[in-house]
């Protein structure tokens, strides 16, 4: 059978993280996107004490939340493939999450491929705007809520 | 009570999301149903790489990370990493973090007033051998309070954090030691519905690993979900 979860506690913060650990690629490489958010509870707090992880092929990038429950991720937008449209794996753990949750980071400027993405039609079309980063400037915004109106989706594990 | 057969008892091994007696689960854990996906659209796709985390010499002995020994029962721990079918995990990496054996995380955000060890920091890393072993030496750490509920401490624990090949494999956990009674009082480990389940969390003493005059030995297999050789796309 295989090993139950338990959470991430709040004291990894002196063991997870490691040199330029939100840099799935450096800042500066071709089609580099600096994604920037925040992650909120069903209070609307901040949560200081998230751990997330994002990675697609290669890429991989870490990032613990600050004390505004704020996290940046540097990566390279990945190709579209197999049909689907660029997107990111992301997973998400924290004090009070006994399992981790799933998700993904959709790119706003691939309306057409979001369109047809067979996964983001599997989503409730009023929650899927949840899963898509919004363009802020030079980055893009992807908040993350555990709850609330505009709770993110996440996906069963 | 209903008994439940073997074969619809995995979801019983795994926490839920949602369990009121540990408190920090009512505000953060998702209301609405979470989204199911074909397995093979998900849960086989591939995990995480951890390439760029860095493993140093020493990394998996932990009472060699200053200059003088952590106080403390030295401990070793290992065991093996499985993946769904049996199958070792190779080379991948296992990361640990714990309290000191005063039951005091040096992390900052820990203050319960025990004394940090100088000599103890309480992170390491290993990439688990061919047939998926992985070995630290460390401290046993001690339990410590929390304020999840009037008098609540956590049993002694080590923190685990591990990858595997496919999505579905990476798993945050934690190990727990045989005999401590304050696992019966635990809301992390009363989360798993399962007896069987919690019991998969217990590290058993070992004499085979004990070092005589040395060290006291304890063994803690992993078992990942899916499988350690998945075929990929491209």
């Amino acid at each position: 059978m295989p090993t139950p979860s338990q959470t991430v506690g709040p004291f990894f913060g002196f063991a997870l993280p490691f040199d330029a650990d939100a840099d799935a690629v450096p800042m500066g490489s071709p089609s580099v996107a600096r994604i920037e958010g925040q992650v909120f509870d069903g209070a609307n707090d901040v949560v200081r004490d998230a751990l997330l992880e994002a990675w697609h092929d290669d890429q991989f990038a870490r990032c613990r939340t600050d004390e505004e429950g704020a996290f940046h991720l540097t990566v390279r937008k990945p190709p579209a493939a197999n049909g689907e449209a660029p997107f990111l794996n992301v997973a998400v753990f924290a004090r009070g999450l006994l399992r981790h949750l799933p998700t993904r980071v959709y790119f706003p400027d691939e309306e057409d491929a979001n369109a047809t993405d067979r996964v983001l039609n599997r989503v409730d079309a009023a929650r899927r705007h949840t899963l898509i980063a919004q363009p802020d400037g030079d980055v893009l915004r992807f908040d993350i809520h555990l709850q609330g109106e505009s709770e993110t989706v996440f996906f069963a594990l | 009570m209903a008994v439940k057969g073997v074969s619809d008892s995995e979801p019983d091994y795994e926490p839920p999301y949602l369990y009121p007696d540990y408190r920090a689960t009512v505000l953060r854990v998702p209301k609405r149903p979470l989204v199911k996906l074909p397995e093979e659209w998900f849960h086989r796709t591939r995990g995480p790489v951890f390439g760029r985390i860095p493993i140093q010499r020493n990394d998996a002995d932990l009472t060699r990370h200053h200059k003088g020994e952590p106080l403390g029962e030295r401990i070793i721990v290992t065991g093996r990493v499985l993946d769904g079918d049996g199958a070792p995990v190779r080379n991948t990496l296992v990361e640990v973090w714990q309290a000191n054996a005063a039951g005091r995380y040096i992390d900052p955000l820990d203050d319960h007033p025990a004394p940090l060890d100088p000599n103890f920091t309480g992170a390491g890393r290993c990439l688990t051998d061919y047939e998926g072993r992985y070995r630290f030496v460390t401290v046993k750490p001690g339990a410590y309070p929390w304020r999840n509920h009037p008098n609540a401490w956590r049993p002694a624990h080590i923190h685990f954090s591990l990858f595997g090949a496919e999505l579905r494999s990476r798993l945050i956990t934690q190990m727990y030691f045989p005999g401590d009674p304050l696992m019966s009082l635990d809301p992390m480990v009363q989360s798993i519905p399962d007896v069987r389940g919690r019991d998969l969390l217990v590290a058993t003493l070992d004499l085979a690993t004990t070092e005589p005059e040395w060290a006291l030995g304890y063994r803690w297999d992993i078992v990942l979900r899916g499988s350690a050789a998945t075929p990929f796309e491209s």
